[in-house]
């Protein structure tokens, strides 16, 4: 018995129809598509994109040079020299990121004493030249001072889970 | 105004006429057939809960236009190994018999580029000899890919034109005439005397094999992205890749055309022999009544190959050899018998 029905199940292409009225119901259905450039995906305070340094509010750079990042990171893209300032403090002379090596982890944040070198949520850049893909501490203070506005914000919002 | 169109129409020479009316035949085809492209994008792409194109133009409506210019502008490789000639040849053949058999469709009961009596006969030929495109490239590309597409491409063609032949035989023995115009007009009636009632299983296996034979999913091992990279066609480039597309896709509007004609009524309404409705609609041309039978199958291909994942070889022969072919010389004894008993409404 159960051959027969499966056989004519087979002949009247019943699996084929039932097929056809899924994929027809998905046809009317609400479409998910996100138009990228004007529509955006909502976005983490926790995403980790391009880095950046941060200062004091007096101005003054937080990094004091104490290469935790540069120990922590797994893929060995930062590269720190630090020497003594004129007013007897360490500071770094030389901030380099890799971008080709970095793997955005974050570990560099989550090791930093004092909160300079933090991830943006900035995703959206491109390089236009080879000399592009490393971050210097120049463009990393740069970075900081454009968007210190936003960095600060969402380490107020993590500060609860911590 | 009409006298004058008719006399300057009357002073061309027949053979620039013919061109002319070529011309008018094949220009709405292309532009079918580009935006058909559009069409399978939007509808898989909805299916698939996506928006699909439409960054060119307003809705994308540019994007066939786009996508045709790209082909067009970009470089022919032909392959050192290649026959050169050949190579070349595959696709014009391939995409010429998908064109010429037009010439026998008719749009309306006057509407007719060649009013054949054999038309049925000039359809199976043209229908089949698209397959010596696909033969030609997969041959003349000297690639084990291409070859292999060719292979598998030309066995299912062979396969399913049988299935197809004897779907066509059935019509003709209900119509008993081979010629196209004819066999509509056999239709008249209502939507109840269309030949789809007494030849469901004809029509249902010829609209099969007609999606087999145009080489499409779930058919379409010929080209076989994931298995054989894609197939006939691997080694083409640019504007004779561009040829390929245009047959496949100008093949399936002449399908959808021939289902319609021989067992949709062609360009009969639907809605006549209904009492009110009928005179209602009177007003419609009927060619408006073909289109949107073709614009039906035509959707159906797509929705097809949203939906159906690719047969397996032997899967595909078994449905042509042991399933299809067996239906339809059972169904051609019954239409047989039918027409001797002459059962109304259809046979009377």
């Amino acid at each position: 018995m159960n051959v027969i029905t499966n056989y004519f199940k087979s002949l009247l292409l019943w699996e084929l129809l039932i097929g056809l009225k899924l994929t027809g119901r998905y046809f009317f259905a609400k479409k998910i598509t996100v138009q990228y450039p004007e529509e955006k995906t909502p976005q983490s305070f926790r995403f980790r994109g391009l880095h950046a340094l941060r200062r004091y509010a007096n101005g003054e750079e937080r990094c004091i040079a104490c290469k935790l990042c540069e120990a922590v990171c797994p893929a060995l893209s930062i590269t720190i020299d630090s020497a003594q300032r004129e007013d007897g403090t360490r500071r770094t002379t030389r901030y380099d990121i890799d971008l080709f090596k970095c793997i955005y982890c974050g570990f560099c944040e989550e090791a930093c004493p004092v909160d300079a070198i933090v991830e943006t949520r900035l995703f959206e850049y491109h390089f236009e030249s080879r000399d592009g893909t490393v971050m210097t501490k120049d463009k990393l203070l740069a970075m900081g001072d454009r968007y210190e506005k936003e960095i600060a914000a969402d380490r107020a919002k993590d500060a609860a889970y911590r | 105004m009409l006298e004058t169109l008719q006399a300057v129409w009357g002073s061309i020479p027949e053979l620039l006429q013919i061109v002319l009316k070529i011309v008018v035949i094949v220009v709405p085809i292309m532009l079918s057939v580009a935006y058909l492209t559009l069409a399978e994008r939007k509808v898989i792409g909805y299916i698939q809960v996506r928006i699909g194109p439409n960054r060119v133009g307003p809705r994308g409506l540019l994007q066939p236009i786009a996508d045709g210019l790209k082909l067009v502008l970009k470089e022919i490789i032909v392959p050192t190994n290649a026959n050169r000639f050949l190579f070349i040849l595959g696709p014009i053949v391939a995409l010429a018999p998908a064109l010429a058999a037009w010439a026998v469709i008719p749009f309306d009961e006057t509407l007719v580029l060649a009013n054949v009596d054999a038309g049925l006969l000039y359809i199976l030929a043209m229908t089949s000899l698209g397959v010596y495109g696909i033969i030609i490239a997969g041959w003349a590309s000297n690639s084990k890919y291409a070859f292999l597409g060719a292979l598998r491409s030309a066995a299912q063609v062979v396969s399913y034109e049988i299935a197809m032949g004897f779907a066509l035989v059935g019509v003709l023995i209900a119509a008993g005439s081979l010629n196209l115009r004819e066999i509509v007009l056999a239709q008249q009636g209502s939507f109840l005397h269309w030949y789809w009632l007494p030849l469901l299983p004809l029509f249902l296996v010829y609209f099969i094999s007609g999606v087999a034979e145009t080489n499409r999913a779930p058919f379409d091992v010929a080209e076989g992205e994931s298995e054989i990279v894609a197939g006939f066609h691997v080694e083409y480039s640019g504007m004779t890749f561009g040829l390929f597309f245009l047959a496949e896709y100008a093949n399936m509007i002449l399908v959808s055309a021939l289902v319609a004609i021989m067992f949709l009524g062609g360009w009969l309404s639907p809605f006549e022999g209904i009492p009110v409705l009928g005179e209602a609609l009177a007003w419609v041309p009927s060619i408006f009544w073909l289109l949107a039978k073709i614009s039906v199958f035509l959707f159906l291909f797509l929705w097809f190959r949203a939906t159906f994942p690719r047969y397996r070889y032997d899967q595909i022969m078994r449905l042509g050899w042991k399933i299809f072919i067996p239906i339809t010389i059972v169904w051609l004894l019954v239409v047989g018998a039918a027409v001797l008993a002459q059962i109304g409404p259809w046979f009377d």
